[in-house]
């Protein structure tokens, strides 16, 4: 195209028009000159030259980009036509915002938790080194990494460029103000840099800040700095008081720092300072590794597998000679976004059914709209507009509607994410990462287009396909009707409306599928009564206190005492760890089997408890009984054990009274006193574990697990309210004033947050089904109430030939039910090929279940009924004699 | 007409001097004793096509009768595009000839 030719085209046709006219003037003479008179010659000369519009024309476009115009003309007119039919415009819009703002929403989770690359330079180099390990006849998909471990590797690797390991642990700030409990993000000196990115402020750990005995340094992240130190520069150098240790702060983290473990932000960030001379049984860290460039996964997975020999020869001395190690190294964010991913992929999936539903209803706006269109349309084409040209116009309405709708659905998705990012639900990880970047908009933009095509392509192909006769003629023959609406028009419009209805009623049955899951969650026995009514407090120990087991179980026993006689309380205990905490895995030997060379036991869950916790739990002691203070202090070696342990190891409850077990492979044997119910200590939905329960005692029998805090359990019906804390802080501040509390929960919340990811899909799937029926129904009613104008005629001659109301009545509600019929079969039969994808959400339901399917229909068919039985009574109201008139 | 073979019939005519679009028309069938017949008006996006190229340029001046009329002359690229699409067409001819007429028959 030339673009100066392009310019002067304007000029260039007056010049076109008067050559054409110096033509006439040139053959008129000519044509005088021999002989016609000058009228006939002016005629004749015009006969020769043709329509000189024409040539004019043709000219002209070899000029223009004619495309380029037509749509900015398009454009022009598209605009013009929304302006002038708000009603219709503003339904179109706010339907399709929302059907793409609901999508676009979902994708930004998508984008933000599973799509979009970790916030470091280069991740895909960040991997988690990990070990499955086969223990006996257990398979464990992660085998903890030891500071032996890392030793090792770190002198022998051939594939890692940095290499670190990890683990969270609390820790006690105290002289800031109140004592406060934070989350401490240990490390060894290799973590940090292989993240990739530099520190906000300060440094990373030096080698020599990692050495057991150098001068304790910690680094701030991003969010406690700005909370604790209005992200004051000159925080660097300062001392503070962390687990009665003074640290200095030498650097603050940057603000994008994620760890694998949703709903835990760190605070602090520590150097670990192994010590290589303890025993090697410290399986308690996660391992990070930055890959040297050009490494692959596997290679780095064989370069483990060519280490762990060098490892098992230098330890398996130590406990390990049962030990399958097997290396299992994978991407760190396979680690951060664990199996959330599939869970949003399939709400991703439920939600676009949505904006499906919303382009049938824009859809068949549209072909209630061609109809009224008729007439400008079939101007539009008797003064020589082609088919192209008419659709072309058309489609660009209709992106002009999805594209405002997009528009609007950016604000409702912004808002939504404010909303879910306001909730910061436990269950996503990644919560900071969800925005709505230039990959969302991206994808907004995909949408809206392609949904501005299906739905703008409908009314054309309906409307103007080769079968109908859109012509004037045909128009005015049609008696002012578009010619082709009639039956063909009223079978898409009917089509449409049977795919809302079935796309509804998928939507409808998963999210009743989420809502019977979220039921049998409900009913599930967790183990524990009236969990609303157990407060639970952690108060963080200072190190000082933890090695002096002896103090520490004393202090314990006083703070119990004390907690223990606030009014209101009526049972406490402790333990180290709570329902739904999980506890330490542990191998655990049954005397009475034995077990070949090399094979171990599995590993099991072992809680240390303080007399009472069941009592406090209300859970049953189903044989034998509870232990008692005297057995705890003596150190007398007793357990109680779970149902299920017990069933699974001698096929006995009350047989199981007297037997003993060892815990781990070393130490003495313990004998069983007590079986208890059991708890679903791995969440609602998951079966409950064999769990081993012992008195929390002065000595650590089971290696050297590191020290924890326990936490206090209290039954009383005053939880959660003010006095009742205020009560609990006094108690412990009697004890011991300088002991920061954490986990003050109730037991309830514990559980409530096992059930996130079903609450959290329930929630989704709800609206989107909520939305599904509102525009299920509102697909029913316009189709209804359109059928119910046109046949307006018709309907004043039968009630005026003596139908009874009645009838007119039945016949547009019969109508509305046949086809929410129909499309409710086909629903059901889409939603039984697709609730399968979804049956990991599921618990305690089948995918294809009758009583959900049957509700789901009915709810549809209650809303059908009501979407037709408006616009029918409006037909009944017809005055005969008006309608008559009028036609 | 067959196709792009206006092109070739306007610079030919050009070639004897410059001209207006009416006498291009009337030199064409005139020249053709009367066997091809232009249609006047598509002449002029021939025109307009030709010059958008470069190989014609175009001026206004008077025509015999005192009417003011657009004139069209060669341009040296024209003239170059006239040989060539002249040597293709006469080659296009002999190879059609041949196979309507071929030499063996012409012997009997």
């Amino acid at each position: 195209m030339n673009w100066r030719r392009f310019i002067q085209r304007t000029q260039t046709d007056a010049e076109q028009e008067q050559e054409l006219e110096s033509y006439l003037e040139i053959t008129t003479d000519e044509y005088i000159a021999r002989g016609m008179a000058p009228d006939e010659a002016r005629r004749a000369a015009r006969r020769k030259l043709g329509n000189p519009t024409r040539i004019r024309e043709e000219i002209y476009q070899m000029n223009t980009a004619t495309f380029v115009e037509g749509t900015f003309q398009d454009l022009r007119n598209a605009a013009r036509m929304l302006r002038l039919n708000p009603a219709f415009s503003i339904t179109a819009i706010l339907t399709l915002a929302l059907g793409i703002g609901a999508t676009t929403a979902m994708f930004s989770v998508v984008n933000g938790v599973v799509i979009k690359p970790l916030p470091y330079p280069d991740s895909d180099a960040l991997v988690t080194v990990t070990h499955s390990a086969v223990f006996g006849n257990v398979r464990g998909r992660d085998f903890p990494f030891s500071p032996q471990m890392l030793a090792v590797y770190l002198a022998n690797n051939q594939t890692f460029q940095q290499f670190g390991m990890w683990r969270p642990d609390f820790a006690a700030i105290t002289g800031l103000g109140d004592p406060e409990r934070a989350i401490a993000f240990l490390v060894t000196q290799g973590f940090l840099p292989a993240l990739g990115v530099q520190p906000a402020l300060g440094r990373w750990f030096s080698p020599a800040d990692d050495q057991p005995g150098a001068p304790e340094t910690m680094i701030l992240s991003d969010g406690y700095w700005h909370r604790r130190f209005g992200g004051d520069p000159r925080v660097i150098g300062r001392i503070i008081t962390v687990d009665s240790r003074l640290r200095q702060v030498i650097g603050v983290m940057p603000a994008r720092f994620i760890i694998p473990i949703p709903g835990l932000a760190p605070d602090l960030i520590l150097p670990l300072q192994i010590n290589l001379a303890q025993p090697p049984g410290d399986f308690n860290y996660r391992a990070l590794a930055r890959l040297k460039p050009g490494v692959t996964a596997p290679q780095a997975n064989a370069d483990v597998g060519r280490m762990l020999p060098i490892y098992l020869g230098r330890y398996a001395g130590h406990r390990m000679d049962a030990l399958h190690l097997l290396p299992a190294v994978r991407a760190f964010k396979e680690d951060v976004v664990g199996d959330v991913g599939q869970v949003l992929w399939v709400l991703l999936g439920s939600i676009s059914i949505l904006l499906l539903i919303a382009c049938a209803n824009v859809a068949n706006l549209l072909l209630v709209r061609a109809q009224d269109r008729g007439q400008e349309l079939a101007v539009r084409a008797a003064l020589g507009a082609s088919w192209g040209h008419i659709a072309r116009s058309l489609i660009v309405e209709s992106l002009m509607l999805s594209l405002l709708g997009a528009l609007i659905s950016v604000g409702l998705t912004y808002g939504g994410l404010q909303v879910l990012v306001a909730r910061g639900p436990a269950y996503l990880p990644r919560l900071t990462e969800i925005t709505i970047d230039s990959s969302v908009l991206a994808f907004t933009l995909a949408i809206s287009v392609v949904s501005g095509l299906l739905f703008g392509l409908i009314p054309i192909v309906k409307v103007m396909g080769p079968k109908s006769a859109w012509t004037l003629a045909g128009f005015v023959r049609g008696g002012g009707r578009w010619a082709s609406g009639g039956k063909s028009q009223h079978r898409s419009q009917d089509a449409l409306v049977v795919v809302q209805v079935a796309l509804a009623l998928v939507l409808l049955v998963s999210s009743g599928l989420m809502i019977r899951t979220f039921q049998n969650l409900r009913r599930v026995d967790p183990g524990f009564a009236h969990p609303e009514e157990i407060q639970t407090v952690r108060p963080v120990m200072p190190p000082g206190l933890i090695a002096h087991p002896d103090r520490l179980v004393r202090t314990e026993a006083q703070i119990l005492e004390r907690l223990a006689a606030i009014p209101g309380v009526t049972s406490a205990a402790y333990t180290n760890s709570l329902p739904m905490d999980r506890g330490i895995a542990v191998i655990v030997y049954p005397e009475s089997k034995t077990y070949a060379a090399g094979e171990l036991p599995p590993t099991r869950t072992v809680k240390m408890i303080s007399p009472g916790l069941f009592r406090t739990l209300q859970t049953r002691v189903i044989a034998g009984r509870d232990v008692d203070w005297a057995e705890l202090y003596n150190e007398r070696n007793v357990v109680l054990v779970s149902e299920s342990f017990a069933r699974e190891t001698w096929d006995t409850v009350a047989g199981a009274i007297g037997k003993r077990i060892k815990l781990g492979t070393t130490g003495s044997w313990q004998e069983v006193i007590g079986v208890v119910g059991d708890i679903r200590d791995n969440g609602a939905d998951q079966k409950a574990p064999p769990i081993v329960y012992c008195p929390a005692r002065e000595q650590q029998m089971i290696g050297p697990v590191s020290p924890v805090s326990v936490a206090f359990t209290l039954r009383s019906n005053r939880t959660g309210t003010e006095g009742f804390l205020s009560d609990i802080r006094k108690a412990v501040a009697a004890v011991d004033p300088n002991l920061p509390l954490a986990s003050i929960n109730t037991v309830a919340a514990l559980y409530e947050i096992s059930m996130e990811r079903t609450s959290f899909s329930l929630v989704l799937l709800g609206i989107a089904g909520g939305l599904a029926l509102l525009l299920g129904i509102v697909g029913i009613y316009g189709v209804l109430a359109y059928a119910v104008m046109q046949r307006q005629r018709e309907v004043g001659i039968r009630l005026a030939l003596g139908a009874q109301p009645g009838t007119v009545k039945g016949m547009f509600v019969y109508r509305g039910m046949i086809l929410s019929g129909i499309g409710i079969a086909l629903g059901m039969a889409v939603a039984a090929g697709l609730t399968r994808l979804m049956s990991s959400l599921l618990f305690g339901v089948r995918p294809v279940d009758a009583a959900t399917f049957a509700a789901a229909a009915g709810v549809l068919v209650v809303a059908a009924l009501a979407a037709s039985y408006i616009p029918a009574r409006r037909a009944a109201a017809v005055d005969p004699v008006d309608t008559l008139r009028g036609q | 007409m067959l196709q792009g073979t206006l092109d070739m019939l306007v610079l030919r005519t050009l070639v004897l001097g410059p001209a207006h679009g009416q006498t291009i028309a009337h030199a064409i069938e005139r020249g053709s004793q009367d066997v091809l017949q232009v249609e006047h008006g598509s002449l002029y996006p021939a025109l307009h096509r030709l010059q958008n190229r470069g190989w014609i340029a175009s001026f206004w001046g008077t025509s015999e009768n005192n009417r003011k009329a657009k004139y069209y002359r060669l341009t040296p690229e024209g003239r170059k595009q006239l040989a060539a699409q002249k040597s293709r067409w006469e080659q296009l001819v002999r190879a059609i000839s041949r196979i309507m007429s071929p030499p063996s028959e012409q012997k009997q």
